[in-house]
Parts: structure tokens; C-alpha cells; sequence
């Protein structure tokens, strides 16, 4: 096994973050958007060396089930051995490189290459015979013919992988982010588990955008005004805006804005929309939620919902439906995106249909909101063609509130805090 | 009709209790919009509040409006119950717009069932032959 698969890297040439908050500005050069030099650093400085999120342990429930999917570039595999263990590996063969499992889920005792016929137990250990004398006779003893694990930690039921092996712990990594994972995990007695696949889009902008505008609670009532026009004849009557919004800064690159909202939640947060019966078994979750976690507890669980950015591509929304999105950059102007829906497991049907009715509403390649996300997105990546005319995006909404002021979830602070840790990490520090 | 952006006369087509349903691409045909993460999963009101928004200048990912060409071959009449007439035909969609053409192929099912003597669709399901979006990134047209 390797010591590390990070590879050694250069310095950035120039600091591409203003950060001013002595006159509460806040610019990133646009050029970093751009350029190949600037992705191929993040790839050595973030993606080898950050914590990324690689699946959800209800993807995995009975031992030997795998999935295969590319994370941080590498193609993976997730998966459970024999005796239930979890495991990460590279996905390519040691002896000459093509993937050892090309599903893209199932259940196997171990994996076979196609290539050559090189064959793993699910624990990642060669199991081939050759005949005698073809290959040393203490061929392996240094586990050159194992597939390469790669480091994986898991919290609460989320998992993650690094490429690096002097990384820190995940659990210290996350900082106060963990409250976001405990607060999914307080949905439901029963546990969550992802609903019924993936979607797989790209978005052909920069992925750094999709992270800004995954936590911008400032675009929504631009963006998104076809679909507040069509919450508003959802709901029967106007669409009531937050009354409580709070910025957390969850350390470490991580961020998150929680509010109120007018759309229904599944957990627990009724809707006249939804009807009578439904309006029974949501006070019921939310009884039963409030007697598990405490009243004012219940109350962040349920009625306020929060847009949650792990450094440096897992998003989190727990909105009118909970979200899991990760992005890769294919090209500094490609990114292809993965999204997942997470629901509590052992709901109704009729409430699955609900939360995923909520889902499609908003979000996802068909939804009444994402696609249009991801044309302002585009949009903005066309316009930084002119980076060296119009050079700087800015990011300094709400800086200038005074310290005892609060951030508001349309201030711009969330994604500072994005910035300023990617700024860090690309220095070198 | 879909060409040439007559949404309103498109919806007219359908009944009051229609569906139409994008399933996630390469889902087969048991995909069950109450158990599966689709694309579109939409009931009539759904769908007109669809065509209302794709008509709508804010609908900003159709605006200015992507140029469509629908073209539909291998129509079959499956057979009829008492839900209706199921017809399956196979497409192939092309929509243009930001001077870039996304191709969408596959199969569409279909339920008419005559209302008033006139025939209308009360579902409409539409499998993508590929096993992502990756390509097109949306559907934020009708296909």
C-alpha cells in the first residue's frame, strides 16, 4: 500500500481572495474559474487532501453489496465484505489498470478483472492461482497485487473518503458541522436512508459555482421567481417569507444558513395543500419527534429547514426534501454533478410520494428551480470569459455589519467562509 | 404542437387526472414515481403549472426559448384495459439553445382513453435510453 496518493505540488502564483474587512470587501478573481493551473492545484491541495463524501451507509445494507462511483476523480468502490466491514478502493485493477467491477451496484462475494482475469475477495485481497513460476515465489508480500484501499471514516451513517494518508480524523474535519448530520439523524427514530437511485447530471460551469449557489440565500426570489408563483398556488396563498434566519460558520471551509420557509416538510411541517389526513400523521411525526429530542429541538427539526456546504463539494439541503449533492470538476468549466434524495426509512408510500413530489417540485434536472440555477450558473462561467477585462466576483454582501450584528441568510457570509478556506488550503498553508 | 411551443393546446390534450412522468434515465419500465427519484413526476396540476412556467420569461433555463424538433417513429398500439389504449412509440428530441444542441432519445408510453368523444391522454411516461443526463445536464422541455 502506497504511503500517500497525494503528489507533491507547487505554490500558487497569486492570492486570487481579497478579503478586506476593514472596508467589508470581499472579491475572488474570476480567473479561478478558469484556469487549468488553478484546477490542476485543487486537485493536489482539495481533492487529494480533503475529506469526500463517497455514500450513505443505507446503500450498503446487507454484507458483500457494493456500488461503484467516481469520487474526487478516481473511480471507486464502496463496499461491504464477507463479514459486513465497509471498505473503499481504487477501482483499477493492480496488474494493468482496467476496473475491477463495472456495475454500478450489486451484491458479490468478490471481483473479478475482466482484462487478464486478475481476481479480489471483497476485502480487497488477491485471490488468483497462477501456475507455478510464472511470478515470484513471494509475489504479493508486499500487497502489490491487493486492490489499494483508501482511507474511509464514517459519521453517523455518512461516509467519506481520503485520498490522503496523513490526513486528520473526518470527525475533527467536520467541526461543528456534525450538528448538521445530527440533525438529519434526529429525523427519525428508524434511521434515513437514500430513496431510490441517483441522478446524474453536469452542469457546464465551474464547480466552485454550484457551491456558492447550493447556500445563496440571496438569489432565490430572482432565480427562482417561476417557482414561488407556483408554491403560491400549491399552498393556496402567498408564499410567506423567513422570519428567522441564522448564518453558521461550522468551521473548517464548512457553512450552513437555516430558516424558516413556506413550503411543506415531510418531517414535520404541514401544509394545508396536503389535506386533512395528512395533516393528522404530520403532527403525529412531530409529537413523536418533540418526545425523542426535546420541544425547542423538534423545533429546529422540523419547521426550519437549512442549505449546508461541506468543504469542499458535499451539499446538504434539508429543505422541502433533503438533498446529498456532490460535483466534480471534469474541466474547469465542467462539472459533473451527483444528487441524491434521503427519506426516513420505513414511510409510508404515500408519504415517500409526498417527500419525493416535494423533491422533484424544486430540485433536479426536471424541478421548477435547479435548472434554472444551473442556467445563471452557466451563464455567469460564459461571462467570466472576460476575466481579464472585468476581473472580480463580489462576495461582500453583509460584511460590513457591524460585529454585534448577526449574518442574515441573503448576506453572503456562508460562501466567505467557502473562500477563505479554499484560499488557505490553496496557499499551501 | 411541442415544436412550435403551443403548450396550451398540448396540455388540452390531457385528462384531468392525467400523469406525465420523466423516470431517472435508464430506469425500466416497473419505475414507480412513489419509490424511485425521477426527473418529473407530475399529476395535472403539476404539469399545467409545467407549461404555464416554461411559458413564462422567468422560467430563465427557457429563455429566450430553446428551439425543439420532436420526431416520433415505431408507433405501436399495445392493447387496451380498462385504463385505455396503451401506445408505445420510440423519439428522438433535439433542443438547441446557447448555440448547443442536446439530443434526447428514447421511448415514450402512452394511455388514451376517449373523453366526450374526443381522444386524451391520461398518462404519458417517458424512459430515456442512456444511464445519465451527463450530456444534456436538464429536462426542462417536454419531450
Amino acid at each position: 500500500m502506497p504511503d500517500s496518493l497525494v503528489s507533491p505540488s507547487k505554490t500558487m502564483e497569486a492570492s486570487y481572495v481579497v478579503d478586506d474587512r476593514e472596508n467589508g470587501l470581499f472579491r475572488v478573481n474570476r480567473k479561478v474559474f478558469l484556469d487549468e493551473d488553478v484546477l490542476n492545484l485543487e486537485r493536489e491541495r482539495i481533492f487529494s487532501r480533503c475529506w469526500l463524501f463517497i455514500g450513505h451507509a443505507s446503500e450498503l445494507p446487507d454484507p458483500n453489496d457494493f456500488v461503484t462511483r467516481n469520487v474526487g476523480g478516481k473511480e471507486m468502490i464502496f463496499n461491504r465484505d464477507r463479514k459486513g466491514n465497509f471498505h473503499a478502493f481504487l477501482n483499477t485493477c493492480p496488474h494493468r489498470g482496467a476496473m475491477v467491477e463495472r456495475q454500478e451496484s450489486g451484491n458479490s462475494l468478490g471481483f473479478k478483472c475482466f482484462y487478464h482475469g486478475w481476481a479480489f475477495n471483497n476485502n480487497g485481497n488477491y485471490a488468483t492461482r497462477h501456475e507455478k513460476g510464472v511470478y515470484p515465489e513471494d509475489f504479493n508480500q508486499d500487497g502489490c497485487a491487493n486492490l489499494v484501499p483508501v482511507k474511509l471514516e464514517q459519521y453517523r451513517d455518512f461516509f467519506f473518503v481520503n485520498f490522503d494518508e496523513a490526513a486528520e480524523p473526518l470527525e475533527s474535519y467536520l467541526a461543528d458541522s456534525k450538528q448538521i448530520f445530527d440533525i438529519i439523524g434526529d429525523h427519525s427514530p428508524n434511521g434515513m436512508e437514500v430513496v431510490g437511485g441517483a441522478q446524474k447530471y453536469s452542469i457546464r460551469a465551474n464547480w466552485k459555482l454550484l457551491m456558492e449557489n447550493s447556500y445563496d440565500g440571496y438569489h432565490a426570489l430572482d432565480t427562482h421567481e417561476t417557482y414561488f408563483k407556483y408554491l403560491t398556488e400549491a399552498i393556496g396563498g402567498p408564499a410567506e417569507m423567513p422570519t428567522v434566519t441564522n448564518v453558521m460558520d461550522l468551521k473548517n471551509g464548512h457553512a450552513s444558513i437555516e430558516g424558516d420557509a413556506p413550503w411543506g416538510r415531510p418531517v414535520a411541517k404541514w401544509i394545508p395543500a396536503w389535506g386533512e389526513k395528512a395533516k393528522a400523521e404530520v403532527e403525529e411525526i412531530r409529537r413523536e419527534v418533540e418526545s425523542r429530542v426535546g420541544k425547542e429541538r423538534a423545533e429546529r427539526v422540523c419547521r426550519l429547514g437549512r442549505n449546508t456546504g461541506i468543504f469542499p463539494n458535499l451539499v446538504i439541503n434539508d429543505i422541502m426534501a433533503i438533498t446529498i449533492r456532490t460535483f466534480y470538476p471534469v474541466a474547469p468549466g465542467v462539472m459533473n454533478v451527483t444528487a441524491w434524495a434521503l427519506g426516513v426509512k420505513g414511510e409510508s408510500r404515500e408519504f415517500r410520494k409526498r417527500r419525493l413530489d416535494n423533491f422533484l417540485e424544486f430540485l433536479g434536472p426536471g424541478g421548477f428551480a435547479t435548472p434554472d440555477d444551473v442556467e445563471a450558473l452557466e451563464s455567469a462561467h460564459r461571462g467570466y470569459a472576460a476575466y481579464q477585462l472585468a476581473p472580480w466576483n463580489d462576495i461582500s454582501r453583509g460584511l460590513s455589519r457591524p460585529e454585534s450584528e448577526p449574518f442574515k441568510a441573503d448576506d453572503e457570509e456562508q460562501m466567505r467562509c467557502f473562500w477563505r478556506e479554499w484560499d488557505r488550503r490553496m496557499g499551501g498553508e | 404542437m411541442l415544436d412550435e411551443w403551443r403548450l396550451g393546446e398540448w396540455l388540452a390534450l390531457f385528462t384531468e387526472d392525467a400523469v406525465y412522468e420523466v423516470p431517472r434515465a435508464g430506469a425500466d419500465e416497473t419505475a414507480d414515481s412513489a419509490e424511485d427519484l425521477f426527473y418529473i413526476a407530475d399529476n395535472y396540476f403539476r404539469l399545467g403549472h409545467r407549461v404555464k412556467r416554461m411559458l413564462d420569461k422567468a422560467a430563465h433555463a427557457e429563455w429566450p426559448r430553446s428551439v425543439q424538433s420532436h420526431m416520433i417513429s415505431n408507433v405501436r398500439i399495445k392493447g387496451s384495459d380498462e385504463e385505455g389504449v396503451h401506445v408505445s412509440c420510440r423519439f428522438i428530441t433535439h433542443r438547441a439553445k446557447n448555440e448547443i444542441v442536446d439530443t434526447y432519445a428514447g421511448h415514450h408510453n402512452y394511455i388514451l382513453r376517449t373523453v366526450d368523444g374526443k381522444l386524451r391522454i391520461a398518462s404519458k411516461r417517458t424512459f430515456i435510453a442512456s444511464d445519465s443526463l451527463r450530456d444534456q445536464g436538464k429536462v426542462t422541455i417536454i419531450l
